[in-house]
């Protein structure tokens, strides 16, 4: 007989979990105490939504799925952006939750929140247990269907009572749900066309997503795109799933890519997409988008075909079995017309910023971050400019090497992210890039690095803005700036914190220090690569704080609502 | 993607596990996207553990195909089918309490007998019909005893079978 709690925490070792991520309280007493003795990594966060986001990291750097544990009601809804986060982006995500006991649920008991309907709608599935004898199942099933299909977050909320009872239920062999059927291999005559469309196409496209990334199909899509020399256009969740160094390579699209990835897209005359569910901020106006094109696309989820745009040529499975089965059915081409005019336009618009700007621009420090690493590191973001330049100013050559919220777009992310991918990655370098908005929502989390020795680089680009926000008030409300400064000099009224050093609240590198890290600040271009260098031989968390030039724009745009052929360009 | 985009009256049938959330998680996905269920019928089937739930929603199609997708894939449901485009059989039971006096209860259990109602109780001031019929049935039904002045009215919701 074993009780409940003891039945979780088995449950979890044999889904192979050997890291786990959360912050106890009264409804998961019982399950910390058997944690206690058990032979899991446990890191302590100091905010449940961290913990969310070190097992969404966790799982987005390994390809395993990321294991949390929170108590009941704060705890929980604490969890819940971390949920929302890991859902849009089909993230493996296994969160097991406190919940009050069986007979006080519904009461308003102390700590009570209706944690499954909270979270029904940011989780791809979830569990209220009910009976002791269901755990064993019950967990197997959770890890079963968050790494399946199109991955997701899947939340167990397990009552104090049920993990004290004993039972001797236990669970072996593969769950089998009557309406969890995800399918996998591809339907044959739609690769069959799929292949005919290529060989026939001239001016063929591939917009490859998170799907080649959690399908492990980004061998199979080079192998694709070189032997039909199609071009390929990597979404940011997609980025390392082609190198970003190959001259194939259009790199990003939508309303921040590349001109060579939005004019590819609107002229080919065949865009594949693989993995990619087309977002509207790929898509721009979607009445426009790849107007000439046949439009195929590979998913293993269903739902995703055809949401938003028309699609003559669906496949549904999983992106690795159906490319190995569309490859020997592709001609070899040289397509020399077609990449002459995509090289062209590679060429004539690159990422650019302005090279001669004295200050440090966040473009030039990631460029700096990519030269020092040599490409070889993984980078976690924030949510706003710096996210945009760290997808267009670090070169991705590797699947999982960038780790950035997309769906959802949430700061906060890539302190968290980082420490979860430095567990899951511990001979990697682990670089968060962040802004000065973003790292202040998760910045308690800098503790759980310094505490297990995980000797993450957090750069923050420190523009004194809420940077994006501040570019769409610039761009489209008539530079009407509402609550976007972060730096007090950059603030009408408050005198008395003007030019104190550093002239600003809060002062990174003390808080860096505060929380046990070290911390660096850089106002120079030429500080740059020399922290950065010492930041990395270090060995230890390290905050590097770079003043940025406060206000430039992240160019090429596409304003909201246009088509991907109206892009507003920066230096011209 | 079709480009029908017409709007009209889907009715949606669901096989779904009876398990308790599931119900919340079906309407959720619905009434999440400003869609509102008009009739809504939940019942087991003759295995206990799947329940059948049917459906009415106004709505453009487009995005009803895609409401159908979503449900297909939530983990606890079993199939969807959108009956909108087959031949289905649909059937609503009601209950209806009307006024009447002794003056016009026969009028009224007249117009019951013409539509094949029965009536299952009677007052001194009231009298109570039971129907089962088609929606249009029903409705029409309605239509015509509306000037008895309807007391109320308790509606099973419509439920639905495809033909074949
Ligand atoms: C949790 C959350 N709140 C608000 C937003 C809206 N938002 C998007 S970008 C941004 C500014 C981010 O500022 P910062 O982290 O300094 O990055 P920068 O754009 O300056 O590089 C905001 C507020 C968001 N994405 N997430
Ligand atoms: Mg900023």
């Amino acid at each position: 007989m074993r009780s409940g709690a003891k039945c979780t925490i088995d449950a979890l070792k044999d889904a192979g979990v050997k890291t786990l991520f959360g912050l106890p309280g009264g409804t998961v007493l019982d399950l910390f105490d058997e944690l206690a003795r058990a032979p899991l990594e446990f890191f302590l966060v100091r905010h449940e939504q961290g913990a969310t986001h070190m097992a969404d990291g966790y799982a987005r750097a390994t390809g395993k799925p990321g294991c949390c544990i929170v108590t009941s009601g704060p705890g929980a809804t604490n969890a819940v952006t971390g949920l929302a986060t890991a859902n849009m982006d089909g993230i493996p995500v296994v969160c097991i939750a406190g919940q009050v006991p069986s007979h006080m649920i519904g009461n308003d008991a102390f700590q009570e929140a209706d944690t499954v309907g909270i979270t029904r709608a940011v989780t791809k599935h979830n569990y209220l247990v009910k009976n002791v004898d269901d755990l064993p199942r019950i967990i197997a099933e959770a890890f079963e269907i968050a790494t399946t299909g199109r991955p997701g977050p899947v939340l167990v909320d397990i009552p104090k009572d049920i993990q004290r009872q004993t039972t001797s239920a236990t669970f072996s062999g593969k769950p089998e749900r009557r309406g969890y059927k995800p399918v996998y291999e591809g339907n044959s005559r739609q690769i069959a066309k799929l292949a005919a469309a290529i060989n026939a196409s001239r001016k063929p496209v591939i917009l490859a997503g998170a799907g080649v990334i959690a399908a492990g199909a980004s061998a199979e899509l080079a192998t694709l795109a070189r032997k039909a020399k199609i071009p390929v256009t990597t979404t940011l969740l997609g980025l390392g799933g082609f190198p970003d160094t190959d001259p194939l390579a259009l790199r990003m699209p939508g309303m921040h890519g590349s001109v060579a990835a939005n004019r590819a897209i609107s002229t080919c005359d065949l865009l594949i997409s693989v993995g990619a569910r087309f977002d509207d901020r790929v898509t721009g106006k979607v009445s426009e988008f790849a107007p000439n094109a046949i439009i195929a696309h590979i998913d293993i989820d269903p739902s995703a075909i055809a949401k938003s745009v028309r699609v003559d040529i669906p496949v549904v499975g999983h992106a690795k079995s159906i490319l190995k089965e569309l490859i020997p059915q592709i001609e070899t081409q040289a397509r020399k017309e077609w990449l002459t005019q995509v090289h062209g336009w590679q060429k004539e618009a690159p990422f650019i910023y302005d090279t001669r700007e004295p200050r440090i621009l966040a473009q030039y420090a990631i460029e700096q971050i990519y030269e020092v690493t040599k490409g070889d590191a993984i980078i976690t973001t924030d949510v706003g400019q710096h996210q945009m330049w760290a997808a267009h100013f670090f070169k991705y050559t590797q699947p999982r090497s960038f780790i950035s919220s997309g769906g959802l777009g949430t700061m906060g992310f890539g302190l968290p992210a980082a420490i979860g991918a430095k567990a899951g990655c511990r001979d990697r370098n682990v670089i968060a890039i962040s802004g000065d908005g973003s790292i202040q929502m998760n910045f308690q989390e800098l503790v759980v690095a310094v505490e297990h020795d995980l000797p993450i680089v957090v750069v923050i680009m420190n523009n004194g803005y809420l940077g994006m926000v501040r570019q769409w008030q610039e761009m489209f409300y008539k530079k009407e700036y509402s609550a976007v400064r972060l730096d007090q000099n950059l603030r009408a009224r408050n005198e008395k914190l003007r030019d104190k050093p550093p002239g600003y609240l809060p002062d990174f590198v003390k808080m860096a220090e505060a929380h046990g890290a070290a911390g660096l600040r850089v106002a120079e271009k030429r500080e740059v690569a020399p922290a950065l260098r010492k930041a990395l031989a270090m060995k230890r968390p390290v905050v590097i704080e770079c003043i940025t030039k406060p206000d430039d724009n992240v160019y090429p745009m596409v304003p909201p609502g246009a088509s991907l052929s109206e892009m507003v360009q920066g230096l011209a | 993607m079709s480009n029908n985009t017409s709007i009209r009256r889907h009715t949606i049938t669901a096989l779904v596990d009876n398990e308790p959330g599931v119900l919340s998680r079906v309407v959720g996905l619905i009434s999440g996207r400003g869609y509102n269920i008009e009739s809504l019928n939940v019942g087991p089937t003759q295995d206990p553990t799947i329940s059948r739930m049917t459906m009415q929603v106004p709505g453009d199609d487009r995005v009803l195909e895609q409401v159908t997708k979503q449900l297909n894939k939530q983990v606890d449901v079993i199939s969807v089918t959108d009956l909108t485009r087959e031949s289905f059989l649909n059937r609503e039971c009601i209950l209806v309490k009307i006024a009447a006096t002794r003056k016009n209860r026969s009028e009224i259990i007249e117009l019951a007998d013409v539509f094949g109602g029965k009536v299952v109780s009677v007052q001194n001031d009231s009298m109570v019909i039971q129907l089962v019929g088609e929606q249009q049935h029903v409705a029409d039904f309605l239509k015509l005893v509306a000037p008895f002045k309807i007391l109320d009215v308790s509606r099973s919701g419509v439920i639905a079978m495809g033909k074949e």
